[in-house]
């Protein structure tokens, strides 16, 4: 195991010679080994931990932000970073950034993460049906798959988004729509791939059917890329999901959340710079972060794509 | 390789024809009738009917895809609901703004990422490969209008060299490249390079890496060609996927200058696509994406054909 590490999945998969009793034991070799490589990557262990920090960070917002994210104030509008009682200054409502910054990360990591959530549930599902039934079916979904790519994303989000009018939930539709096609290409061309080697064939002579092969055989094999792949997609997601608050289509004010801050204080930039570009600093991290993490993860998982 | 080209270009109209119903069923994707924006809430219902008719909601939807459609070959894209302009007008003088943007973009990123790529693929594992793989990251997981804003208070507030707003007098009106028009493109320009920077570097580090990992780059060291000579040839392969990349991360810069344009408020398709959603304009909304949708699939077409021309590896049937 140690000693090759080119093709961990497939010689797993094939020394398994129970099949399907043995599915747990095998695929926890597996993902202990990533762990352990993983464990060793410091870019991927820090970014981790950021992100880490973010989301607890967000959890415990009510009980770590020192000041209510709603509450104005006239008297204390756009005060500078480090004014006694506004650690990361006010905005121009008078509202307390650092608590808006830690409130504004629920919503921001929302949007930003369950896009690519759905989307590679769906996704998957649609590529591995088109790449395990294959011929012309295959052709007909990936036909389909290929007009999406006729729109740059970011132009099919704001073009969804707008048409479907703002809110979360029209903004999580359209980024989930966005985020579909590109999961779904990845799902087909793995599987096809799969489905091609020798342990499918083995399995099918042996007398198991679809689902069973599927199962046993397809998904082991096959997710892992695809998860890796659509975590490579969360930071495209967040910075996207962000910028649909940010111009207007994603959460409605006065709610916190880090695109929206972006934008509402965008008009403070010439009396209050620094403060204004926080939240966007935060998005910042936050992307740099998964990125880096889904780096890691693909170079532990050893996944080409 | 002739019979591709013509499959290719075949292939193009079914996804036109579904790229057009996409951007027409946009639409009637929007909540609430089509008119709310051409017709005001308290209308009489016979203005209203009327109105419907003369933009010709009131026919079946095929009906009203087809005759969209015959019309904007014809190059008719309707009239812009809140201007009362064409649509095609709009979209043609913004399009201009956007295409020397994404232009200029290229020629500050693209450059960029081949040197970083190649650099940091050429030396993989040591500090400078480190260094510029950073900055790779960096460039893809920027939020790109906040790097604007940031470029912005640098600049423009603390600095006080560079206009953050606008593309100066003159280029709403004409061609003229004068230098008002530069300085105000600087800013924009260089905040949208920094993503196709990102994505070339990775790219082609990873390419190059791919390359050197041959038996023939062992075998042309071993015949004692000098080592900038083995550099030529990792260039020469890498060439091809480079170009693809480019290709597509042009039509991006395309799609993508949205946010940017809406920073800078640079008198774009991004711009206008803003408008559109927040004045409701859908004829202009419909008609900005399919001018897009349909330069990004011509610019995917021409990259596909100058890469199998190029590169004679690829053999597609």
């Amino acid at each position: 195991m140690a000693t090759s590490s080119v093709e961990p999945k497939t010689a797993i998969s094939l020394s398994a010679p129970d099949g399907a009793a043995a599915p747990v034991p095998r695929s926890r070799g597996y993902w202990t080994s990533v762990l352990m490589r993983l464990r060793r990557d410091p870019v991927a262990l820090a970014a981790g931990f950021v992100l880490l920090v973010i989301v607890l960070m967000a959890l415990a917002a009510p009980l770590i932000a020192p000041a209510d994210p709603y509450k104005t104030s006239m008297i204390n509008r756009l005060k500078p970073i480090g004014t006694e009682g506004f650690l990361l200054g006010s905005d121009e409502l008078g509202r307390d950034v650092l608590s808006r910054l830690i409130h504004g990360g629920r919503l921001s990591l929302f949007i930003g993460v369950v896009p690519v959530l759905i989307a590679f549930v769906i996704g998957s599902l649609i590529g591995i049906a088109a790449g395990f039934v294959g011929g012309r079916v295959n052709t007909a979904i990936m036909r389909t798959v290929d007009v999406f790519y006729a729109f740059p994303s970011v132009l099919l989000a704001i073009a969804l988004a707008g048409a479907l009018g703002a809110g979360v939930v029209n903004a999580l539709v359209s980024l989930t729509i966005v985020f579909i096609p590109p999961i779904a290409r990845v799902a087909e061309s793995v599987t096809t791939q799969v489905r091609n080697f020798d342990f499918v064939d083995a399995a099918r002579a042996s007398g198991a059917g679809p689902i069973t092969i599927i199962r046993v055989h397809i998904l082991g094999n096959v997710l892992g890329p695809i998860f890796v792949y659509a975590t490579s997609l969360i930071s495209v997601s967040m910075i996207l999901a962000s910028g649909l608050s940010f111009l207007g289509l994603g959460a409605r004010p006065p709610e916190p959340e880090w695109g929206l801050m972006l934008n509402t204080m965008r008009t403070t930039i010439y009396v209050n710079p620094w403060v204004a570009a926080l939240p966007g600093a935060m998005i910042f991290i936050t992307s740099i972060s998964f990125n880096m993490l889904s780096d890691g993860l693909r170079s532990a998982m050893d996944v080409k794509l | 390789m002739l019979t591709y080209f013509s499959k290719r270009l075949l292939f193009m109209v079914p996804i036109t024809l579904a790229v057009s119903l996409i951007c027409f069923s946009l639409v009637h994707l929007s909540p609430g009738q089509p008119m709310d924006a051409v017709v005001s809430a308290d209308a009489p219902a016979e203005v209203v009917e009327l109105v419907r008719r003369a933009y010709g909601f009131d026919r079946p939807l095929p009906v009203q895809f087809g005759l969209w459609v015959q019309r904007a070959v014809q190059g008719d894209l309707g009239l812009s609901v809140a201007t009362g302009r064409p649509v095609v007008l709009e979209v043609m003088g913004a399009l201009k703004n956007t295409l020397i943007l994404a232009t200029a973009a290229a020629l500050i990123g693209f450059p960029l990422g081949m040197l970083f790529g190649t650099l940091a693929g050429y030396f993989k594992g040591s500090l400078l490969d480190r260094l510029l793989t950073g900055i790779a990251v960096t460039g893809v997981s920027v939020p790109h209008y906040w790097l604007g804003m940031v470029l912005v208070i640098v600049f423009s507030v603390h600095l006080n060299m560079l206009p953050a707003t606008g593309a100066g007098p003159g280029a709403s009106t004409d061609w003229a490249f004068e230098a008002a028009y530069l300085r105000h493109l600087i800013l924009p320009a260089v905040t949208l390079s920094v993503i196709p920077m990102g994505i070339m570097t990775r790219t082609i580090r990873a390419m190059v890496g791919e390359i050197l990992a041959h038996d023939f780059v062992e075998a042309l060291r071993a015949k004692g060609l000098p080592e900038w000579r083995v550099f030529l040839h990792v260039v020469k392969n890498a060439a091809p996927t480079a170009l693809a990349v480019m290709g597509l991360q042009l039509g991006y810069l395309l799609g993508g200058s949205i946010l940017v344009e809406t920073v800078f408020s640079w008198p774009g398709t991004g711009m206008l696509l803003n408008n559109a959603i927040f004045r409701r304009d859908l004829p202009l909304l419909q008609g900005t994406i399919l001018v897009l949708a349909l330069f990004f699939l011509a610019l995917n077409l021409l990259v596909d054909l100058a890469q199998t021309w190029l590169d004679p590896r690829i053999k597609r049937a």
